[in-house]
């Protein structure tokens, strides 16, 4: 973890004289995360000592952690956005474009246009729980590590 | 509508009015003067509250009696706009809501110029949310004064041109006095009294039918004159393929331009996290959900109950066909339930408005605030506070508002409320959408994509059947209309789109890695948030 290229680690030397607080935490959680990256906790972003906010970030977004929040984030919404906008549209153009299809009976006064908008209701009311769901058990402890772990690193950096 | 109607509703207006007005006084009490208090309240409300307050902000008087009119009058076809109203929430939850709270402070410019030049995309951002919030304003500004003076039954002019400066003038003092939480209170107490009020209707609708939804059904279309064709959509929207064209148009704009609203967007800044945030739209959208449930079920009573005939007779458009039920429902004209539901109706509509209002008119004094007079405001000029330019600026806009809706007062509400909801579609969502989820986006599409989606919007509205051409147009005596359709949406939106991905294209900069890789982490971990 040491063995970072010169550049970095010229600022880094620099940085630990500035702030002797963020460069002990630095290390010893890059210690962590590179000794073991396989036994060690799995989140943890991978430190290397950088000295702006800019670099912060690009390092955070490059690290697993991160990637993983964030396919884990992208690969519900994405498909679920996609599938019910055009459940949606479905909808729409078969009440404009298919009258006579929605209007054909299911069961006493209710028919499928009826059943097709109540539908609309509950897929809502369904995927609205899935999310927050999914959101709750499948990205919330690691997001908030990751928040932690940022806020961390970037107090004290100078801004430029 | 006999006198005890007036006078009882009257009581219950200057009630909801004195209440608001207390809520007003005692926020602005312990007010700081601070932009984070103005705009956001203090970021301190509970899911709860917010998801009151939400759904407070987006149920306006057009939805309660709007909907339910349409219901009454066309059957099915009313309920297709209570699908689009509720479905649009679910952009606003997977997509935007819990992003927009890591990453803005107060406005969707903030969102935007996190990663590109400032000064361009916070003009360009600020400009189409005042042009939506504006839009949306006249229309609830015309809606108000024509339902108060229905409502009371003085259907004068000069009651009406009342109504809209009164309206005007409360909601510049619950703005400008008191900010983002006085807003949201107001919001809060609107919301709860406007679902009791629908909880109670629905429930006695039901046991006049005895629970028997079926029956309820079968009564409505027999008494439409229309038989089972009451029940399923074309009556409204039938027509030839143009009209047919028109819906799918409405029907995109509406669920796409929700997440654009800038009213919504700022009270995802009034709670402290993301996860809050998240945690009041699932509570709105519970909320919302079940009221416009309730309004199916309301129209459908209207339509048994009162008949479309008498529906229409009263209003053309179909507003009153909840007040006339309510009035049914205590016990027919005349009876003391009668008169005690009809004017609770009256009030808990104008409570609506007035809490729609004053998060819209917060919402674009912010915008002209934070993004156009920080961005505008020459350098050497005369510093004042923020939050002093965004008093003002809710006055001005209020003026601005008074003047247009009574320039506006006969056009169509529902339009207004559409044009509105197209304009949120085509520039603010493509640009926010881009600026969350594209690493390659740049300043020049940003501000192409918002320019790219507004000009079109409007520009199509002037040459559009709603302008002139037509019997019931704002210009009826000429005709220069050129583009078939009321809603651009179907146009609109893609253009709004594709102009941001062509503006990104031909951008001589490359993107911002690093600020995009900020905007990213900090979206989706909450870091360094406000």
């Amino acid at each position: 973890m040491e063995q970072v290229d010169e550049q970095e680690g010229r600022d880094a030397s620099a940085m630990a004289v500035d702030d002797p607080w963020y460069d002990a935490t630095a290390s010893g959680r890059g210690e962590e995360a590179g000794g073991a990256p396989g036994g060690g906790r799995p989140d943890a972003v991978p430190r290397q000592r950088v000295h702006s906010t800019a670099e912060i970030y690009l390092e955070v977004q490059r690290s697993p952690a991160f990637q993983e929040v964030r396919g884990r984030y992208r690969r519900f919404v994405f498909p679920a956005t996609l599938a019910f906008l055009l459940w949606y549209l479905a909808y729409v153009v078969a009440a404009t474009a298919a009258p006579g299809l929605m209007a054909r009976p299911v069961a006493g006064a209710v028919n499928v246009a009826m059943v097709a908008g109540l539908g609309q209701f509950l897929t809502t009311f369904l995927l609205t729980w899935a999310y927050a769901r999914h959101a709750r058990l499948r990205r919330d402890r690691a997001a908030l590590e990751l928040r932690w772990d940022t806020q961390e690193m970037t107090r004290g950096v100078v801004q430029p | 509508m006999t006198g005890d109607h007036q006078t009882l509703a009257l009581v219950l207006f200057s009630a909801f009015v004195a209440v608001t007005l207390g809520i007003t006084t005692w926020v602005s009490r312990h007010r700081q003067g601070s932009a984070e208090e103005f705009y956001a309240g203090g970021r301190l409300f509970s899911p709860l509250e917010n998801g009151f307050a939400i759904a407070g902000d987006y149920m306006s008087a057009a939805s309660f009696l709007g909907i339910s009119g349409l219901i009454a009058l066309y059957g099915y076809d009313g309920m297709l706009y209570s699908v689009g109203f509720l479905v649009a929430w679910l952009v606003v939850l997977l997509l935007v809501a819990e992003l927009v709270r890591n990453c803005g402070r107060f406005t969707l410019a903030d969102v935007v110029a996190a990663r590109m030049a400032e000064r361009p995309v916070r003009i360009a951002a600020g400009t189409s949310s005042v042009a939506v919030s504006v839009l949306y304003l006249v229309a609830q500004m015309v809606g108000a004064g024509s339902l108060v003076a229905l409502l009371l039954g003085g259907s004068s002019e000069a009651a009406r041109s009342w109504t809209v400066v009164g309206v005007g003038a409360l909601m510049v003092i619950y703005v400008s006095l008191g900010g983002m939480r006085a807003t949201t209170w107001i919001q809060i107490v609107k919301a709860v009294l406007l679902m009791a009020g629908t909880i109670a209707l629905t429930v006695l609708v039901l046991l006049r039918f005895h629970g028997d939804v079926n029956s309820l059904l079968s009564t409505a279309a027999e008494r439409s004159g229309h038989g089972m064709d009451f029940l399923a959509p074309g009556l409204r929207y039938g027509g030839d393929w143009t009209a047919r064209l028109d819906f799918i148009s409405l029907g995109l704009a509406l669920v796409l331009g929700t997440a654009g609203l800038p009213h919504i967007l700022s009270r995802f800044y009034t709670v402290p996290t993301a996860r809050a945030a998240r945690r009041s739209v699932v509570w709105s959208i519970g909320l919302i959900g079940s009221f416009y449930l309730m309004t199916i079920v309301l129209g459908f009573g209207a339509a048994a109950l009162i008949g479309p005939g008498e529906v229409r007779a009263s209003n053309a458009s179909g507003n009153t066909a909840v007040p006339l039920l309510a009035l049914d429902l205590g016990g027919g004209a005349g009876s003391t339930g009668g008169t005690v539901l009809f004017a609770i109706v009256a009030a808990v509509a104008f409570a609506t408005i007035l809490a729609v209002v004053a998060g819209i008119t917060l919402a674009s004094s912010a915008s002209v605030a934070h993004d156009l007079y920080s961005s505008l405001r020459r350098r050497h000029a005369k510093q004042y506070s923020e939050v002093t330019v965004a008093r003002v600026a809710a006055a001005g806009i209020g003026a601005a508002a008074i003047g247009l809706g009574l320039l506006a007062r006969d056009l169509n509400v529902a339009f207004l409320v559409g044009l509105a909801f197209a304009v949120a579609a085509s520039a603010n969502l493509p640009v926010l959408l881009y600026s969350l989820f594209w690493r390659k986006f740049t300043t020049r599409g940003a501000v192409w994509s918002v320019y790219g989606g507004l000009i079109p919007a409007v520009l199509l509205v002037l040459v559009s059947p709603v302008v002139s051409g037509g019997p019931e147009s704002l210009f009826p005596g000429v005709d220069f209309h050129l583009f078939p359709l009321q809603n651009p949406g179907v146009v609109s939106i893609p253009l709004g789109f594709l102009a941001g991905w062509i503006g990104t294209v031909t951008s001589p900069e490359p993107p911002d890695e690093a600020r995009h890789a900020e905007t990213e982490v900090r979206a989706l971990t909450g870091a360094g948030a406000a």
